[in-house]
């Protein structure tokens, strides 16, 4: 975060309010900019982040699109390769897949594929993730699929003062930026933001608690639970230290290292599914560059290997994690 | 097509000066000679992929022929050599895309025919049909919005193409805020082994338009200057605020689909000579000489200016470096490549 000073202003905000607020920003600062997207217009977005906006901006700015996901990010990519600054948003990350191709083979590869001539500055928002009873196709996270892309930026802050400045820092970054918002720490979580413009580079993890026993590393909505978790274990005597990653491509690779090499355990925590999630690229790379620091072996914390969470209550709540589930598999790592 | 070949007729110009004749002929012959290049190069082993356009001359010489250089966009499909000579691009560009050198606008890395030029207004595009359109319709969003009136972009793509829901959601978007686009599709009758009866139950492309509520054309591909009058129109309406366009030109692809693909496996040779009777290069040969646009002798010299350049321009591309293995790590973000960071 950008270093503040004791004179500096805050806003307490919660999530939505941080997203709403950058994005109002950018739209006052740059003519360039211009939002696209399912109902981002008079109803202002199904969370209400850009509602007025189009009262204000007028709707050649805020652009109430058809029901087409590939041509809201295909469409967003043509208006950044000729000079705007478009902010798309998919409604629900659940909706991404018909824009798989745009993302992965357009906007990844538009200023690789032609040597530099042509870029694309493009931000794609979409929420994702559940513990909303969002079921099959309202609460999936999908930040595996698109992690394997070259070309693809990927931002994932759990804090709305990491939000705000990692938003601005995708807003004002010369390539393709997918953010991912949490949807169930949209309201739930506030903190202070400060005011002004401020980014956060893209690829800077936060150390958020530091501890000797064991590291674990998350993002989104289970970096809150890992650090109550995390607190229900200083109780007991246990340190652990927690890292948000906040960006998961570029990811702080140092950060994760240099705090592996000292508490020697490892424990990755993500809503993702287990099976080639973000967490087995974490261990892998820990596993290649950090293995005899370790005293035990890298844990995974993750979902299990089925499509999503159902819709009935008891069907999320054994897919999702709680801070007590994570309490658990940090004080079986610690006891190793 | 009837109304431009009879001798002793009064041409019918769509108000194309000679010298604008000729350049269009110049271009058709400069397409067909680059073609057999391209084809002769990949049977030397000199590069390992080629694709040509053959029977997209007329087509598309006569369509860059309406396009205002310095202002229009051209988003084309990997079909499209003679759109890209004709915005500006030189054989020499066009063979460093054939030899995959390092001086290529895409710096050897796309395959051929996949070229970009920002300085000539020609957006760059992968080989995933349909995905250029939503780009053509995003950058004429940017036009409009930007009020900048006297501009319009050329989006062109084949009639298989038309089969993809993305072409349907571009034409689509485009018709709601009536964007300064022209959607070019280049029927030549075969999406590679596909004919075009098993690509959509209703052929006639162009009265798709309908649906969207925009105007549709469909004209003779073979004919440059009917193809001129058809996409200087669609251009102009575009230009001036007039909206969208979705315009049908009726071709045929005389070669394979590229040099990997052998197409008397799935359609006969009888078929292509047949289409070959109205191949647009000689046909339109004889329109320009038939009404004194052009003598004998100054065909014969075109030809061997064609040659001349084509020749000279293979050997100059030829002698160029590869990338080397460093090129592969460069421009995928702003600034160095590092993996992991």
């Amino acid at each position: 975060m950008a270093v503040s000073s004791p004179t500096q202003t805050t806003q307490l905000m919660n999530n939505v309010d941080a997203v709403r607020a950058t994005l109002y920003d950018a739209m006052k600062n740059d003519p360039r900019t211009v939002i696209l997207g399912e109902d981002v217009g008079a109803r202002g977005n199904v969370f209400l982040i850009t509602k007025d906006f189009s009262k204000e901006f007028g709707p050649q700015r805020v652009i109430d699109t058809p029901i087409a996901e590939a041509s809201i990010v295909g469409i967003a990519v043509g208006m950044a390769m000729e000079g705007l600054r478009p902010i798309a948003e998919i409604q629900f990350a659940d909706f991404i897949y018909p824009a798989f191709n745009q993302i992965v083979g357009e906007a990844a590869k538009t200023r690789y594929r032609s040597n530099g001539e042509y870029t694309c500055p493009l931000v794609i928002r979409t929420p994702y993730g559940g513990g909303v009873r969002g079921a099959l196709s309202h609460s999936v996270s999908i930040e595996a699929l698109f992690y394997h892309v070259p070309g693809l930026k990927i931002l994932a802050p759990a804090f709305p003062a990491d939000v705000k400045g990692l938003l601005n820092a995708a807003i004002d970054d010369p390539d393709p930026v997918l953010f991912l918002e949490h949807k169930k720490t949209y309201r739930l979580i506030k903190g202070e933001v400060p005011d002004g413009h401020y980014t956060i580079p893209i690829g800077k993890a936060n150390v958020l608690k530091e501890g000797t026993a064991l590291t674990v590393v998350s993002y989104g909505l289970y970096v809150h639970w890992a650090l109550e978790a995390a607190q229900q274990l200083a109780d007991e005597g246990i340190s652990v230290e927690v890292i948000d990653l906040r960006s998961i491509r570029p990811m702080d690779k140092t950060a994760i290292l240099q705090s592996v090499e000292k508490t020697r355990k490892l424990l990755i925590v993500h809503e993702d599914n287990k099976f080639g999630g973000i967490g087995a690229e974490i261990s892998a790379m820990v596993a290649e560059e950090a293995l005899f620091s370790l005293d035990a072996p890298i844990r995974r914390h993750c979902a299990p290997d089925v499509p999503a969470m159902g819709y009935a209550e008891p069907l999320e709540h054994e897919y999702m994690s709680s801070p007590a589930k994570i309490a658990d598999a940090m004080r079986e790592l610690a006891r190793f | 097509m009837a109304k431009t070949d009879t001798k002793g007729k009064k041409i019918e110009r769509n108000g194309l000066s000679d010298e604008q004749l000729r350049a269009m002929f110049r271009n058709m012959l400069l397409q067909r000679q680059l073609d057999n290049r391209g084809f002769q190069l990949n049977r030397q082993g000199k590069v390992p992929f080629a694709l040509g356009s053959e029977g997209h001359e007329a087509l598309q010489a006569g369509a860059a022929m309406a396009f205002h250089r310095g202002k229009d966009l051209l988003a084309p499909y990997y079909r499209d050599l003679g759109l890209a000579l004709g915005i500006g691009l030189t054989p020499y560009e066009i063979l460093l895309s054939l030899f995959a050198r390092a001086a290529d606008h895409n710096g050897g890395r796309q395959f051929p025919n996949h070229y970009s030029s920002k300085a000539a207004g020609l957006m760059s595009f992968s080989s995933i049909l349909a995905a250029h359109i939503p780009h053509a319709v995003g950058a004429a969003y940017a036009m409009k919005y930007r009020g900048e009136r006297g501009r319009a972009v050329l989006v062109t793509c084949g009639d298989g193409t038309t089969s993809e829901g993305e072409w349907h959601e571009s034409v689509n978007f485009a018709s709601i805020h009536k964007l300064p686009v022209v959607f070019l599709v280049e029927n030549n009758l075969w999406a590679i082994s596909t004919p075009i009866e098993h690509q959509m139950g209703q052929p006639e492309i162009w009265k798709r338009a309908a649906g969207y509520g925009i105007p549709g054309h469909r004209f003779n591909g073979f004919d440059p200057i009917e193809t001129y009058g058809n996409v200087n129109e669609a251009l102009d309406r575009a230009r001036s605020g007039g909206g969208p366009t979705l315009l049908e030109g009726m071709c045929y692809r005389f070669l394979a689909h590229s040099t990997d693909d052998n197409d008397m496996t799935y359609r006969t040779k009888e078929e292509v000579t047949e289409h070959r009777k109205d191949d647009p290069v000689p046909r339109f040969e004889r329109v320009l000489l038939d009404h004194d646009v052009m003598s004998g002798d100054d065909v014969e010299q075109l030809k061997r200016d064609v040659l001349r350049e084509t020749n000279e321009a293979t050997d100059r591309a030829e002698a160029m470096p590869y990338p080397t293995a460093a090129d592969l790590y460069t421009h995928l973000y702003e600034g160095a490549w590092q993996p992991w960071q």
